[in-house]
């Protein structure tokens, strides 16, 4: 099976296991797809089925036992711990259940968290992190902390730091998963204005059936194994 | 600058966490530099003593006198400059709680051999005269309200009765080590006394002070000395000044050698006490360092984060703890006069006290930090929720 030119993510017969005491315990077995430029898919499954494993394995933030990952054409599954760290910094962007943010930290700062690793100037890192945080309609909450805002501002805030260094792709695990409904719809309306309006791959996991449906695509996990709906 | 916020931020995280591990390090540095203040005071005596002065005393003991005859012979050895003579008095002023040193000397010649006992040249005349004369440190003068002029009267110990003297000058130490807690009278009033009450007591001396044209003379004009009146009643045994001060802190060495244990022990209390808190910071933040290292941040990146904060924390409360010797020093001097006549903090204490804070921080930060970089960060954030 050979990588579709539009695809920004291939990956070819990944195989993950977690070892447990004596136990090894295969979460993904084989594992072939790809996912185009400017496509917004969920991952769907239930609990631990590997949504998560796969989520983190083409993040770059978890190793493969075997198998190839290639997003935007570099091989990540090769890399050593910095050149993850240095490639994660400028082509993915995250998105967590809990927003991970850092609660000492302004909303203007924790976005400008990614930009401290560019060569950006003060200045040029202040007009970016001024750019996406009014793009996620928080412009006049750039000096809050973490706890004054709201679940779905917090969100917000961890999109608006996904975002800011431009990546190629946003991986996000359950973004919904810890807010109240009209939250998640905002929170998925803007990261379909993200597909939609500047370009971005989308990768998302969710148990969350409606979530699931403003992606473009699902794909299922079930035993390690992935299915298309 | 944004690391360093960011430490600053995660400094003050949980106030009251911060400000006890802080104050914890204070009291512990505060501790560490008056213990050490007062092991160094122990042997500033020692320290502070002149080259070219020795001391000659009977060679069995200190508390067996010498003949105050040797005086002469003494004075003919080659190289002596000066000698002068005198008894530890031993007298109580008041009762046994008001302590203070006091001797009976010849003070001309005691004078002429201390000159950093400084009196005025009307005060040192006046005392020279008169034979029921004392003179007195102005920090002992102070403590009792002393001024020239008036009576003090001393009950004897050693030589029993109640020894009545006039206050005749008040002198000043020469450097801030000088002893300002002594009281000087006359020799010949003490031997006067003797002869008309114990005649066997009097015409001796318990120690005479011998100057010396140059240090390197010391140790040949000693040893002169003693071979004089070797084979003699009362031997004698010569040292420098410096040597007989360190035959008395000899004898507490124990003592100061456990101190000094004590002050590193408090050291390193305090080390497991903040490497524990550092520890329990990096654990708490495990979710934040892994989602930083998910952002990109690297190894060293942590590494800085967790290590600043935990030599920040604890250089801050050694900074505290050094500002706050010399207040605690200056009322050990004040409060505690009759033990400590001279209580002052080295520059050396001060450097020491910020490097054990520093060697706290750098200690108590190594693990958290090495947990902290290597943390893996799928495993990190699965610790979120």
């Amino acid at each position: 099976m050979s990588a579709s030119p539009d695809a920004i993510v291939s990956i070819r017969n990944l195989s993950k296991s977690y070892r447990r005491g004596n136990q090894v315990l295969p979460v993904l077995t084989g594992i072939s797809f790809d996912i185009a430029r400017g496509e917004f898919v969920a991952l769907m499954g239930p609990s631990g089925s590997g949504k998560s494993t796969l989520l983190n394995l083409i993040a770059g933030i978890d190793s493969a036992d075997s198998g190839s990952i290639k997003v935007a054409g570099v091989e990540i599954t090769g890399l050593s711990e910095n050149e993850l760290a240095r490639w994660r910094a400028h082509s993915v962007g995250f998105i967590f259940q809990f927003y991970n943010l850092i609660p000492v930290l302004t909303a203007f700062e924790n976005v400008e968290l990614p930009l401290l690793l560019t060569s950006l100037s003060r200045r040029e890192r202040r007009e970016h992190v001024e750019a996406v945080l009014s793009v996620v309609g928080l412009a006049d909450r750039m000096d809050h902390y973490p706890s004054q805002l709201s679940g779905g501002q917090q969100q917000r805030v961890a999109i608006a730091r996904a975002v800011v260094t431009d990546p190629e792709i946003l991986v996000a695990d359950e973004p919904t998963g810890d807010l109240d409904r009209a939250s998640a719809e905002e929170i998925l309306k803007l990261m379909d204005r993200l597909v939609h309006e500047l370009g971005k791959t989308i990768i998302m996991v969710t148990h969350d059936p409606r979530a699931a449906e403003k992606a473009h695509l699902i794909r299922h996990l079930e035993k390690g194994e992935l299915s298309e709906s | 600058m944004f690391m360093l916020k960011f430490i600053v931020r995660n400094m003050f995280r949980h106030k009251l966490r911060s400000i006890l591990t802080v104050v914890g390090v204070a009291v512990a540095v505060l501790a560490f530099g008056l213990l050490r203040t007062l092991v160094g005071l122990w042997y500033s005596g020692a320290e502070h003593a002149s080259a070219t002065r020795l001391v000659t005393r009977n060679a069995i003991s200190l508390i067996f006198p010498l003949p105050v005859s040797y005086l002469d012979r003494i004075r003919g050895v080659p190289g002596v400059t000066q000698v002068s003579y005198g008894n530890w008095f031993g007298g109580i002023y008041i009762d046994e709680k008001h302590f203070f040193a006091n001797y009976a000397v010849q003070p001309a010649s005691y004078l002429d051999l201390y000159p950093e006992f400084r009196l005025s040249p009307k005060e040192r005349s006046d005392f020279l005269m008169d034979r029921k004369g004392c003179i007195v440190g102005s920090k002992l003068a102070k403590t009792y309200g002393w001024k020239v002029g008036d009576i003090v009267t001393l009950k004897g110990t050693i030589y029993p009765g109640n020894w009545e003297m006039v206050v005749r000058g008040v002198y000043h130490g020469a450097e801030k080590t000088t002893e300002e807690r002594i009281l000087l009278f006359h020799w010949d009033y003490l031997n006067e006394t003797l002869k008309k009450s114990v005649a066997r007591r009097a015409d001796q001396v318990g120690f005479y002070m011998v100057g010396v044209k140059k240090p390197e003379l010391a140790p040949d004009v000693a040893l002169t000395i003693d071979g004089i009146f070797k084979n003699s009643l009362a031997e004698t045994l010569t040292e420098t000044e410096k040597a007989f001060h360190m035959s008395f802190v000899s004898m507490t060495e124990a003592i100061m050698v456990a101190i000094q244990i004590v002050s590193y022990m408090v050291i390193a209390i305090i080390m497991v006490v903040a490497a524990n808190t550092m520890a329990m910071t990096a654990r708490e933040r495990t979710g934040e360092y892994a989602t930083l290292k998910t952002l990109g941040f690297k190894a060293g990146h942590l590494g800085v984060l967790i290590f600043g904060e935990s030599v920040a924390i604890s250089l801050f409360g050694g900074v505290l703890g050094a500002v706050g010797t010399f207040p605690a020093a200056l009322w050990i001097e004040t409060q505690l006069a009759q033990f400590f006549p001279y209580f002052s903090v080295s520059r050396e204490t001060i450097t020491l006290e910020v490097l054990a804070a520093l060697l706290v921080g750098v200690i108590s930060g190594i693990f958290p930090t090495w947990r902290g970089a290597t943390i893996k960060v799928a495993e990190g954030l699965r610790r979120i929720g």
